[in-house]
């Protein structure tokens, strides 16, 4: 357990070092609050580099960030490795590997091929089964007997310019989940999220950024509110609220030409947009007839129909995978819970019991959980409730932790929370086991919206 | 002989004093300073010179007291909520009733309802709970006789906060509604 723990510290530190360096331009940064000692051990093996003088890029850096950052691996330090292979062929010897007690090891090669053009090589190895094979298994392909390399779980090359590196290496970590979890990665994904900072004369901002902060974009500035963004299913499209007009309107934006549009401004409440699956339609809250009522709105037509009509709080609407129904919360019950409305037959059944009240209900991409907002004796934490069976388990122990956000493969949640008076973004992987904080260096962040794969 | 004199005197410019509160119109200003102000001046009834008249402080009429006490009033434009609720406090209501004496009197005039919250709570709960405070002070208003063309609510939610920070103090000055002329 001690080696453990200062394993752990050891990484955290060469962590924190390595990403403090690497941000001094970006907003967000990842520290993590609480890392998990039953994330599995892997060796990421930093890339060799076969040109003259320094090597142009850490792919390795960004690769242990992201796999650490999901929650499943536990990246070991590089000072604890027998060697630095730059392909399969240079591992002499597996078993020293083995004994590290990592289930694969991550090698790579970079070269250069010509002007602003390099060749990235990787190969993912299972050491311990390289120390059986001593890495020439044979296997009958055919009827014939081949070198079947079966240790290397997975090989590839790509040519890349510098201002890919980052991307290829957000790739490579997908390719590495996917082989070694059966999921597919979702570190190739942005996060759409507000940016306010009151010393600005426009002190609301639209963002985009990736997943883990970096390349953040500023989408739109503005003096008044903006609100709730919302991914289209494509991932090019953002649905938000904005008072530009001093009054809540939901506008579309497409993140890479600016095109906008203004999508509704009814009297009252236009807010909290969510895209369907199939990115035919709206569903939001309207209160043009007095409370706040959940709509979908026809986004080719504009025609709007009305799902939910009580006299008392309903909003939030969440679609489920397959588009047929909505969770919204409600306070039809007393204190906000989460509804389920299906939209053919209009029926409304209630999801949420656990705590005092529930809110801001996510529907997981597989359609088996929701994540929630939990208030239980006055605290806002994050919670997850598994569909059908109703099991309920409160994720994170930050303060008022709100507005979480699923990655499309349905590994991690980002959500607001506060800390240190000031609203910051923060991850939890689903089984809550692994916490990390995005802190933001002057100003407040929050609304995060995870997009989908890209 | 002289005091008898100057109580006439005084009897007479009160009585004036008062007609002309009575004859000026209620509507737009209710600034009552020139009004209330009188002076030395000299008499003009063929006296002959030498003598001062004075006058005392007219005393000011009930409704001229409220509408003093109204216009004061209606400097503060923010009444304050307990945390999730959206009844308004009784010691808000003299201060509503301020604001409502004055839209009932000017028709033309609007005022926009702004709702805000504290930051418990999700974002869009808060819009709405903030619509509900907004839509609260209206109610409260159209009851004394405010028309519903006169308002229109806006509601926030935790999006524009008066004071930051995670405190209760924070909190409390956050949970409000603001009436915007």
């Amino acid at each position: 357990m001690k080696r453990v723990l200062i394993g752990l510290l050891v990484v955290w530190v060469s962590l924190t070092a390595a990403l403090s360096n690497a941000t001094a331009q970006s907003t967000l940064e990842i520290v993590i609050t609480e890392g998990q000692n039953s994330a599995r051990p892997i060796a990421v093996v930093p890339f060799q580099w076969l040109g003259e003088g320094e090597a142009p890029y850490n792919f390795a850096e960004i690769i242990m960030a992201d796999l650490r950052r999901s929650g499943r691996f536990n990246p070991i330090d590089q000072g604890q490795m027998p060697g630095q292979p730059g392909k399969d062929l240079d591992v002499s010897d597996y078993a020293a590997w083995a004994r590290l007690g990592v289930e694969a090891m991550l090698v790579g090669e970079v070269s250069l091929l010509s002007g602003n053009r390099y060749q990235v090589t990787y190969e993912l190895i299972d050491p311990l089964r390289g120390q059986i094979t001593g890495g020439t298994a044979q296997a009958l392909v055919d009827g014939a007997l081949v070198n079947s390399n079966d240790h290397v779980i997975e090989g590839r090359s790509s040519v890349v310019g510098p201002n890919q590196f980052r991307q290829y290496s957000h790739r490579i970590s997908d390719v590495v989940y996917e082989a070694l979890t059966g999921e597919r990665g979702a570190f190739l994904t942005r996060i759409a999220y507000i940016y306010v900072d009151f010393e600005q004369e426009n002190p609301y901002h639209l963002m985009v950024s990736d997943y883990d902060g970096y390349n953040e974009r500023v989408l739109l500035r503005s003096p008044e509110p903006l609100m709730s963004p919302s991914w289209s299913p494509e991932g090019n499209r953002l649905a938000y609220v904005s008072f530009e007009n001093g009054r809540p309107e939901i506008f579309l934006q497409d993140i890479y030409t600016t095109e906008r549009e203004k999508l509704t401004s009814f009297p009252g409440i236009n807010g909290s947009p969510s895209w369907s699956p199939d990115g035919t339609k709206m569903a939001m809250v309207l209160s043009k007839d007095g409370a706040p009522d959940i709509y979908v709105m026809d986004i080719a037509s504009r025609n709007i129909e009305k799902i939910t009509d009580h006299w008392r709080i309903d909003t939030e609407p969440y679609w489920t995978p397959d588009g047929k129904s909505l969770t919204f919360t409600s306070e039809r019950g007393g204190r906000a819970q989460i509804y389920r409305v299906d939209l053919d037959t209009k029926r409304v059944r209630r999801v949420t019991f656990e705590g005092e009240a529930n809110l801001g209900g996510v529907v997981t991409p597989d359609g088996r959980g929701l994540v929630v907002v939990n208030r239980d004796n006055g605290q806002f934490h994050i919670g997850r409730q598994e569909y059908p069976n109703g099991n309920f388990q409160v994720l994170t122990q930050t303060t008022l932790d709100e507005s979480p956000s699923v990655a499309p493969n349905g590994s991690m949640i980002i959500y607001s929370t506060t800390h240190n008076g000031k609203q910051v973004l923060a991850l939890v992987s689903m089984d809550g086991r692994f916490r990390a904080r995005l802190p933001s260096r002057e100003g407040e962040v929050k609304a995060p919206a995870w997009s989908p794969f890209l | 002989m002289q005091l008898n004199k100057f109580l006439k005197t005084l009897a007479v410019l009160i009585s004036i004093g008062t007609l002309a509160a009575c004859a000026s119109s209620p509507s737009e200003d209710m600034d009552s300073s020139t009004s209330g102000s009188t002076g030395s001046e000299q008499t003009t009834d063929g006296t002959r010179g030498g003598v001062e008249t004075g006058s005392a402080e007219r005393m000011q009429t009930p409704e001229e007291q409220r509408q003093e006490r109204y216009a004061e009033l209606r400097q503060e434009h923010i009444i304050y909520f307990d945390f999730d609720e959206s009844t308004v406090r009784s010691e808000f209501a003299e201060l509503l009733t301020a604001h409502a004496d004055y839209l009932s009197r000017n028709p033309s005039v609007t005022v926009v309802i702004e709702g805000h919250t504290d930051e418990r709570g999700t974002p869009e709960y808060n819009i709405a709970l903030g619509e509900r405070r907004g839509n609260s002070v209206a109610t409260y208003l159209r009851n004394l006789g405010v028309l519903s063309s006169q308002i229109e609510v806006v509601s926030f939610g935790e999006e524009k906060p008066l004071a930051r920070g995670s405190s209760e103090r924070a909190w409390s000055q956050n949970r409000r509604a603001v009436l915007v002329y």
